[in-house]
């Protein structure tokens, strides 16, 4: 049985093949404003390297902030549901799983069959999300992905203002004008968002294992203030970004199975 | 204002006020106004309150230790070397428009640079209530520089330009300023105008700032200060969805009665009344 989940993020279009609960390949593309023709791509790109052709495929089920303007789809998932399919899937001992991506974070409580039973989200603000860490590297000027490591050379944080990502890039800038360091700069960054979700997941409450999903999970700064502020471990997949993609092609396979 | 003597006054006092984005200073002789000055504020508040104080004496004969007392306020009012003292901008803020337009003013509305507040005030410029958002750049000065950017439009211009749509689209359905941005960009790459987005954009703000508003009552009569009260795109959309005008705003670069320069006149006014009192205090010891 091969089914597909396809993720329309706000930033970039996921997609996961699967085959008889295995993953077999997957797909990603920035999406721009042609959501459509990027979901088209991924799409293909996941075929390819899954040596498929679109009639393999027998259900794909779509997710995602986006989840209406994806294609050729023969169902939707909540992302908080896709999430909990995905947390369960990757460690069946998770019971919270948190999902942190470009403009959206959340964290969902589920059973062990990957079932969601209660969620949290930030999906107003830009301060708890992806974004967050984008426009600070760019303030710091900084590559993205020298950020994380960056900031583990910190010994401390400087403090920001970081209740609001227009606020914290203007703060950001004077702390780089009065020559702070930009390891702790960095730290303050992370840390300042780990705050946030942290105390988002608080209100659902921490129920052990915790597992990390999303783009951002990448990132090694965020990883470790999040971990530092949540104070448990956090099981992250090897590939975070396609969670909510995998979750979706975990629902297409419940579908018709 | 020009032409009067320092010289003939009895009391001269200053307030500074530092905002987030810009530093304002003025400078009075018996609770009139002699000289004032607007800079953009840098990353160290003390030298912006320090260049702020030095650009509004520059071309007077006046000197700084001719200032008998000097009041600090704004965002970065503890960081201002020459106060003698710090007053939070909210009391400052109701004083200066207290002095601005009179006695009758009950609501006042100040968007500042990282700020907006909402403040109710008595006939004498106390403050009676207040509501503020510090957290987020939504409705604030600095939110709208982020979409005058985006939209390569000047920050000047911005309020006239918004309102030569022909009909007011919806407003943008983000709070978030980051998020308003995408919204913008996706609304461009569909076709939209500049100005419509513009418009959409300064709806979506003025709607926010009318809640704050709101929420401390209507009362009139009502004003409007700090920097974005220069902009008309956003005064023209409170006014229609509060129902209200605002008290006009006249010739103030004759007068340097600027509502942007509110909380620094009011600063300059507690100066006085402090350096008064002081002053009896001091005749009374006698």
């Amino acid at each position: 049985m091969i089914t597909a989940g396809i993720d329309m993020g706000t930033q970039s279009v996921k997609v996961a093949i699967l085959k008889d609960g295995e993953i077999l390949s997957s797909g990603f593309t920035f999406c721009g404003f042609k959501p459509k023709e990027a979901a088209e791509q991924a799409f293909k790109e996941a075929l390819r390297k899954a040596n498929l052709s679109f009639d393999n495929v027998e259900h794909v089920t779509a997710t995602g902030a986006g989840a209406d303007k994806a294609i050729n789809f023969d169902s939707t998932i909540s992302m908080m549901g896709a999430d909990a399919q995905a947390g369960a899937y990757f460690f069946p001992s998770a019971r919270t799983i948190i999902d942190v991506g470009a403009e959206e974070a959340r964290a969902v409580s589920c059973d062990e069959n990957g079932n969601m039973l209660n969620f949290v989200l930030n999906s107003r603000c830009a301060a708890g999300a992806g974004t967050f860490i984008e426009a600070m590297a760019r303030a710091l000027e900084v590559k993205l992905e020298e950020l994380g490591p960056l900031s583990l050379k910190a010994e401390k944080a400087s403090p920001i203002n970081a209740s609001c990502v227009i606020f914290a890039e203007s703060d950001v800038v004077s702390l780089i004008h009065r020559q702070e360091s930009k390891p702790e700069i960095a730290r303050a960054i992370y840390d300042a968002m780990a705050d946030r979700i942290s105390s988002m997941v608080r209100r659902l409450g921490i129920k052990p294992h915790v597992a990390l999903i999303g783009g951002v999970a990448k990132d090694v700064g965020f990883v470790t203030s999040l971990k530092r502020k949540l104070g448990t471990e956090l099981l992250i997949p090897k590939e975070p970004v396609f969670g909510g993609s995998v979750g979706a092609a975990l629902t297409a396979a419940k579908r018709i199975g | 204002m020009p032409g009067r003597d320092w010289k003939d006054a009895d009391i001269i006092t200053g307030g500074i006020d530092v905002g987030s984005v810009s530093s304002k200073a003025v400078i009075m002789t018996d609770s009139e106004v002699y000289s004032w000055g607007v800079l953009r504020t840098g990353s160290n508040s003390a030298d912006s309150a320090k260049k702020v104080l030095d650009w509004t004496l520059e071309g007077t004969e006046l000197k700084l230790n001719k200032i008998a007392y000097i009041v600090g306020t704004g965002y970065g009012r503890v960081n201002v070397p020459m106060a003698n003292k710090a007053i939070t901008e909210i009391a400052c803020h109701a004083k200066g428009a207290n002095y601005i337009w009179g006695p009758t003013v009950r609501t006042i509305l100040d968007v500042g640079g990282q700020d907006v507040k909402a403040i109710s005030c008595d006939e004498t410029g106390r403050v009676t209530s207040f509501l503020m958002n510090d957290k987020c750049a939504a409705g604030t000065g600095r939110g709208m520089e982020v979409i005058a950017d985006l939209l390569k439009i000047p920050i000047e211009e911005v309020g006239e330009v918004s309102l030569t749509v022909d009909e007011e689209p919806d407003p943008v359905s983000s709070t978030c300023v980051v998020f308003a941005k995408s919204e913008a960009v996706g609304l461009l790459y569909n076709g939209w105008s500049k100005e419509r987005v513009l418009a959409a954009y300064m709806r979506a703000m003025a709607i926010r700032m009318c809640e704050l508003v709101k929420k401390v009552g209507v009362k009139k009569d009502f004003v409007i200060t700090g920097g974005q009260s220069r902009n008309i795109g956003i005064v023209t959309r409170i006014e229609n969805i509060l129902g209200v005008k605002r008290l006009p705003v006249t010739d103030w670069e004759e007068t340097g009665l600027d509502p942007m320069a509110a909380g620094a006149i009011g600063a300059a006014l507690f100066a006085k009344a402090l350096y008064t009192k002081s002053l009896k205090r001091r005749d009374g010891n006698l």
